[in-house]
């Protein structure tokens, strides 16, 4: 043996000890869209990083990357991530799903995790929760608190997430309120604190008196409780510090459970691709407390619908329900099937201005 | 007592020095920064400069990377500089970029799914036109209005921004998208893709682009009376007109330069790393290919280093935020650190430091 093998085979040696290192301890990444303390939407996911670091404690190492945007960088980032070591990755945002699908083509035995997407494979499962369920809550409330009856809502993207959210909210606003009214303002981004509190005073200036939001930092709460007497409602996250005015309720996402199970799944050599679709039921949804700014008996009505969702008692969108042409989509009593709600693409009936296209 | 006193000429030897020395003191300012930070400097430090190059695991992925990420930059940057050069102000490369990416694509989406080879060099013609004129309307503009090009091309950024969300959502929608935004990926488009020339070397047609536009600004400044022209007027103006320099010719050229630089950046984009016209396509190219300009001294050659080095900057950040659990934003702050420095170091190629009290003459 000369030298040249001899140090090839130790640097061999001491290759296959790194791995065998690696092996013992589970790689968990996470590939974030906005800073971690966003406080809404990243900021929950990183509670669920927290958790499961806390839960596995050493046999689980996790690493991170904020504000990964989504396109070529992101496929560069989770490159660089599988290449690290990992075993398992979440990607946590929509725009990452072509990047996951292709870095996972690249990295058969990596295992993927792609929030909010539709595309699966092999190592690629994908995960979101039922927010529309929460946004039921939400209109609800919002329709009760309104008294200019112009509710203002910060939409994001125009995908069927962002439009369920508003069909929903619209639809249980209307059923308490008749003459609600929702004006929506496309943002375009998920984490834009200076765009979120322009669209929110926009929508303040053009009467709103309560703002949802679906856009993920908390600049909405603060430009509401700088205008006043407008309500919001915590995203993604609690938002507590805004309660309990303006901030009177909130959906917060919780991930946690979801995040050690699939961890759990991958030390375990049980993982398989599958798709989650959770709600308030099984917990990956929760509404935060509904403050004292809340009349009582609003708060025990929306107290009912929470239980009636989570029991299974009531959907959403139930009949009748017409769409905004006036065409008949859902007949009396019916209720929508979930491949309609993954493609949404239309507003429900007494919905105004167009979805941008 | 120190004082600073003008060099005749600015210093050779300190020309080269002075990046240098701003990236150990970078290094150095940096370090403490990590340091505070309750991480290993020499970890940070090292991850960054060092891991994307020569880690073993990583190194052969993120080398090519490097390409891929300092392509666009160069590209812009390059037509940026001659602008810059001769005092004509183009901060709209974001733009520009766009609609070049929007052309070449539109070319690509409205011909699918032809198959002919054809496809691509038309599709990088629609992208240098689609740049080029996006830019022309700064650049008549300021010809016939005299309005200023700063302000014209800076707002035509947000325009454009609007006509890719816009494109996303309506025309280039992709109509097997499931009502998703977004157009089809040209990655899987094989006529109209720009993919890796060479396997694993993170080559495209963007960074050939980006190596020929040095080699031909380099001929142009140097060789070439339009090169000369370009540095007299930047210099003096007065006597740029005197020598019989048509200014208005020149802002169309340099503008128009470098809008079809920009736009070609966009296509080769979109067409390859990015592969979707999307809402988010542009991610600030545009806008770092000034930085890059600038630290390149608005010299090709020092545009193509300076490219290189922001975007080791961009990866090894990437990677010492994920390795080492850095936050993003102390990475900006290391950039930023970065472009304070070699900006701050000029001083020494341009002034001498003296100690001591002034003699009296």
């Amino acid at each position: 043996m000369n030298r040249r093998t001899l140090l090839a085979s130790a640097a061999l040696a001491l290759g296959l000890a790194g791995t065998a290192l690696a092996q013992d301890k589970t790689k968990v990444g996470f590939v974030f869209v906005g800073p971690i303390g966003d406080g809404g939407w990243t900021y929950e996911h990183n509670q669920g990083r927290l958790a499961v670091e806390e839960h596995f404690g050493d046999a689980v190492e996790t690493v991170y990357q904020e504000s990964v945007p989504e396109g070529a960088d992101a496929e560069r980032v989770l490159t660089q991530m599988a290449l690290s070591g990992a075993d398992l990755i979440f990607t946590t945002s929509f725009g990452y799903m072509d990047p996951t699908i292709n870095v996972a083509q690249k990295f058969p035995n990596v295992k993927f995790e792609h929030a909010t997407g539709y595309k699966r494979a092999d190592n690629v499962g994908t995960y979101s929760a039922r927010f529309y369920e929460g946004r039921a809550v939400q209109g609800l409330i919002a329709g009760h608190m309104t008294e200019s009856n112009i509710i203002g809502y910060i939409a994001s993207y125009p995908i069927p997430e962002v439009i369920r959210g508003i069909n929903s909210a619209y639809i249980h606003a209307r059923k308490v309120n008749p003459d609600v009214q929702f004006k929506v303002i496309w943002a375009y981004t998920w984490f834009d604190p200076a765009k979120e509190a322009d669209a929110a005073t926009a929508l303040i200036e053009q009467g709103a008196d309560v703002i949802l939001q679906h856009t993920d930092s908390t600049a909405p709460q603060a430009a509401a409780e700088k205008a006043g007497n407008v309500y919001t409602f915590g995203q993604a996250s609690d938002m507590a510090e805004y309660a309990p005015k303006p901030r009177i309720s909130s959906i917060i996402d919780n991930w946690t459970p979801y995040y050690i199970d699939r961890v759990q799944a991958v030390i375990d050599g049980a993982w398989t691709s599958d798709d989650t679709w959770d709600g308030i039921g099984a917990g990956m949804v929760k509404i935060g407390e509904i403050t004292d700014a809340v009349p009582a008996e609003v708060k025990a009505e929306a107290e009912a619908l929470i239980e009636a969702i989570g029991s299974g008692a009531y959907h959403p969108f139930t009949g009748p329900l017409n769409k905004q042409d006036g065409s008949v989509w859902l007949a009396e009593g019916e209720t929508a099937d979930d491949g309609t709600l993954l493609g949404m693409n239309f507003y429900v009936e007494g919905l105004t201005g167009e979805i941008p296209q | 007592m120190i004082r600073l006193e003008k060099r005749p000429q600015p210093s050779r030897a300190w020309t080269v020095a002075a990046p240098l020395l701003a990236v150990a003191l970078t290094m150095v300012a940096g370090g403490l920064m990590f340091a505070l930070l309750g991480k290993n400097p020499v970890d940070a430090i090292r991850t960054i400069f060092w891991d994307p190059l020569f880690n073993q695991q990583f190194a052969s992925y993120s080398r090519p990377q490097l390409l891929v990420k300092a392509g666009p930059l160069i590209l812009i940057a390059i037509g940026l500089s001659l602008g810059f050069r001769a005092g004509i102000w183009n901060i709209g490369a974001e733009g520009q970029y766009i609609m070049g990416a929007l052309a070449g694509a539109g070319v690509a989406l409205a011909l699918y799914p032809l198959d002919t080879w054809i496809l691509f060099p038309l599709m990088v013609l629609a992208g240098a036109l689609g740049g080029w004129a996006w830019a022309m309307i700064p650049a008549l503009l300021k010809t016939r209005f005299r309005t200023n090009e700063i302000l014209v091309s800076l707002l035509l950024v947000y325009v454009a921004q609007q006509v890719l969300a816009s494109m996303s959502l309506g025309l280039m929608r992709n109509p097997e998208g499931g009502g998703f935004p977004g157009s089809r990926n040209l990655q899987q488009y094989p006529a109209a893709a720009n993919p890796e020339l060479f396997e694993g070397t993170g080559m495209h047609w963007g960074v050939v682009a980006a190596f020929i536009a040095v080699i031909a600004a380099y001929v142009l400044l140097n060789r070439h009376m339009l090169g000369f022209q370009i540095r007299l007027t930047g210099q003096s103006p007065r006597a740029a007109r005197f020598a019989g320099v048509d200014t208005n010719a020149l802002v169309l050229f340099c503008l128009g330069t470098s809008g079809a630089l920009a736009g070609l950046a966009g296509l080769f984009e979109v067409s390859g790393p990015a592969g979707q016209v999307n809402i988010d396509f542009n991610v600030g190219y545009g806008f770092t290919a000034i930085i890059v300009a600038f630290l390149g001294r608005l010299h090709p050659v020092g545009i193509l280093l300076a490219g290189l080095l922001m975007a080791l900057t961009y990866i090894g950040g990437e990677l010492a935020q994920f390795m080492l659990g850095i936050p993003a934003a102390a990475i900006q702050a290391f950039q930023g650190m970065l472009l304070f420095f070699l900006l701050g170091v000029d001083v020494l190629s341009n002034y001498n430091i003296r100690l001591g009290r002034r003699e009296i003459a």
